[in-house]
């Protein structure tokens, strides 16, 4: 496999879910790749299908109502929608590391995590029960965590969120995975514990060389560690760019309206802050023409069908409907 | 200026029980001496880590719980101890908004029923009036009117939240404690809800607690900020000053370590280490100084760490091991004139 080939690529996924209003699709037809050593955002509010694209990848939709309808998810040169689900157990927790964003829901809150951590070792590798064990308090050494050998005793419960979050880590981490996915994992933390563990993601990043998928609506989080973003709104990906570019040189009025309506430290105090109108429409009542016109209730020409996304600069695509999109002077 | 709320030294801690007889073991110190005043019409933000007392402050000041120690003056009304019966006239002028506007809104009642209530219990109006009251309300906090006969189950969280400001402004209040109003919203709805309460503010001339972690947001809304660590107010500014000049050292790491929305800015983060220590034992001196490994943590202990003015308008906890050298010795010069 040559480095100029993506490690994970996600072609014109579509992911349904089946409800009484019918099947209703939650992403629409998304696509993106992932190169080995970095770090891909996906930013978009709730709802825009970050995570049900997330859980496509590795297969842990809700069953029975989370249908892929279309699509391929080509890991290291293999679709993981046709492998066999002996195989993705496999590829969860080996290849692949999750990292979830509620660390209490994550971990069992009745066993210790010593017992949580070796059983990836467990199912993955040949390891002993012992060895395992002894590879645990390695891992819980790596995510800094203090006294690994007592900590490794330790309930959940017992562990500030901090704590738990970087246990999360190591478990995903533990069978050293080529991509890791990690859904909000800051989100549900304080901004001083965030700081540590995105820099601590960071740091194991460069020492281990994967990938990582980084889900999250904070734009902030997204400028601070990701090298290529892409935006998506109502199953839909808007806009895709390198880091810096997205945020120099945004082309969707979407992107542009998120990146307007955070305060930033220096917009003066008090003042108006620009807003997106509306909201996001149900899922059953999306448009199949752009729906970020449909979210601003805009009237006169719209698109009747999906805009095309096009590539505009080197690396940088958008969705190019005339109301939507422009090219800055 | 009479300040519309002044907090003096307040307390609330909480019994830890345990054994077999269920005894009081302990006290979690939510709240360790907190003094603040708010002025009419201004905004004072409060920002801190989870668990630092910011909300129970919040609660505290609404008599939500009942303080162990220190005063509430609201205005001009010491209403530390008063009772159910005596505080119930006061909370027309004193109401809250917050974090989580599925758990706070009655999933029983219409939206109606849920603004009106307020109006009903303190008798306000007939029934024809208090209708169109609600109706005023709704449309000032941008619903249409036939969200009124809706349920909250029906509404997104943005709207949920409006649901939530329009009942605590249907009394109108003087001052409004939002606890993280806009915590759980996304990004642009999150504008939009910041945008209401400003115009609101202006309208209303009302005063409000602005509680959040996210300290973008409370900049943006607030007047002064007030920063707090374990259950004390370690500095407290006005809000840019706090910003650009920030004195103390948990507000520097604290203000590093919020990720700005500008690739080209990565920088360098004071990163802390370790987590709060914990409310129910605190360390006997500086608790940042203990968190950090400050070499001058033993000097802390029993000193008295309570605010000193630095600059006019400008406080910070006087502690060695949070102050640089040289503020550190106009404080100490400051305390020995006074």
């Amino acid at each position: 496999m040559s480095d100029e080939e993506p490690l994970l690529e996600v072609r014109d996924l579509i992911t349904a879910f089946d409800t009484d209003a019918g099947l209703l699709r939650a992403v629409d037809q998304v696509s993106f790749q992932v190169k080995r050593g970095r770090t891909l955002g996906i930013v978009g509010e709730s709802g825009c299908g970050k995570s049900v694209t997330a859980m496509s990848i590795i297969r842990l939709l809700p069953q029975p109502m989370g249908k892929v309808l279309q699509g391929q998810v080509m890991f290291k040169g293999r679709d993981l929608q046709k492998a066999t689900d002996v195989e993705m157990r496999k590829v969860r927790g080996g290849e692949i590391g999750v990292i979830f964003q509620e660390p209490m829901t994550a971990l069992n809150p009745v066993q210790r995590i010593g017992k949580q951590l070796s059983e990836c070792f467990l199912l993955h590798t040949k390891m002993s029960r012992k060895e395992a064990w002894e590879a645990s308090i390695e891992m819980l050494r790596l995510v800094r965590i203090p006294a690994p050998e007592q900590r490794i005793g330790d309930y959940p419960h017992q562990l500030s969120g901090g704590m738990r979050q970087r246990v999360v880590i190591a478990m995903a981490l533990a069978c050293k995975p080529d991509l890791v996915i990690a859904d909000e994992p800051t989100t549900a933390l304080d901004v001083t514990v965030q700081a540590q563990i995105l820099d601590l993601m960071k740091q194991l990043q460069k020492e281990m060389g994967m990938s990582v998928i980084l889900i999250t609506h904070d734009l902030g989080v997204i400028a601070e560690t990701c090298d290529e973003v892409v935006v998506m709104y109502a199953g839909r990906v808007v806009e895709r760019a390198p880091v810096a570019e997205l945020f120099e040189r945004p082309l969707h009025a979407y992107t542009r309206g998120l990146l307007d309506s955070m305060p930033k430290l220096d917009t003066p105090r008090k003042s108006v802050l620009p807003t997106i109108p509306g909201m996001v429409a149900g899922l059953a009542d999306l448009v199949p023409g752009c729906r970020f016109c449909q979210r601003m209730g805009r009237e006169g020409p719209v698109l009747r069908e999906r805009p095309m996304f096009e590539e505009i600069h080197p690396g940088h695509w958008v969705e190019t409907c005339p109301n939507c999109f422009e090219e800055p002077a | 200026m009479e300040p519309l709320l002044s907090v003096r030294d307040l307390k609330m801690h909480f019994p830890v029980r345990g054994g077999l007889l269920l005894k009081s073991i302990g006290a979690v110190r939510a709240v360790d001496g907190v003094s603040l005043d708010i002025a009419p019409g201004e905004t004072v933000g409060l920002v801190g880590e989870s668990g630092c007392g910011k909300s129970t402050l919040g609660k505290a000041i609404v008599r939500l719980s009942n303080p162990t120690s220190g005063s509430i003056v609201f205005n001009g009304r010491d209403i530390t101890t008063l009772g159910r019966h005596a505080m119930r006239p006061l909370r027309s002028e004193l109401q809250m908004i917050f974090q989580d506007p599925v758990e706070s809104l009655n999933s029983r009642l219409s939206v109606r029923q849920i603004i009106e209530e307020p109006l009903v219990i303190h008798s306000r109006g007939n029934s024809a009036w208090r209708r169109q009251r609600v109706d005023e309300l709704l449309e000032r906090v941008g619903l249409p009117k036939s969200a009124a006969e809706r349920y909250p189950f029906e509404f997104s969280g943005g709207q949920r939240q409006r649901i939530g400001i329009a009942r605590a402004i249907a009394l109108e209040p003087k001052l409004i404690i939002c606890d993280e109003p806009v915590s759980a919203l996304d990004v642009s709805v999150q504008s939009q809800v910041l945008n209401l309460l400003l115009e609101l503010q202006q309208e209303m001339g009302l005063s409000y607690l602005f509680i959040a972690h996210d300290l973008a947001v409370v900049k943006h809304i607030s007047d002064r900020v007030a920063v707090m660590y374990l259950g004390k107010i370690v500095e407290l500014a006005d809000a840019d000053t706090i910003y650009q000049n920030p004195r103390h050292a948990y507000t520097r790491a604290l203000l590093s370590a919020i990720p700005e929305p500008d690739p080209r800015l990565r920088k360098k983060r004071i990163l802390l280490e370790g987590d709060v220590p914990s409310p129910i034992n605190p360390p006997a001196g500086s608790a940042f100084g203990h968190r950090v490994g400050h070499a001058r943590y033993e000097e802390t202990i029993g000193m008295d760490l309570g605010l000193a003015e630095l600059e006019p308008g400008h406080w910070v906890a006087a502690d060695p091991c949070c102050l640089t050298p040289e503020d550190w010795e106009k404080v100490k010069s400051e305390s020995t004139k006074s």
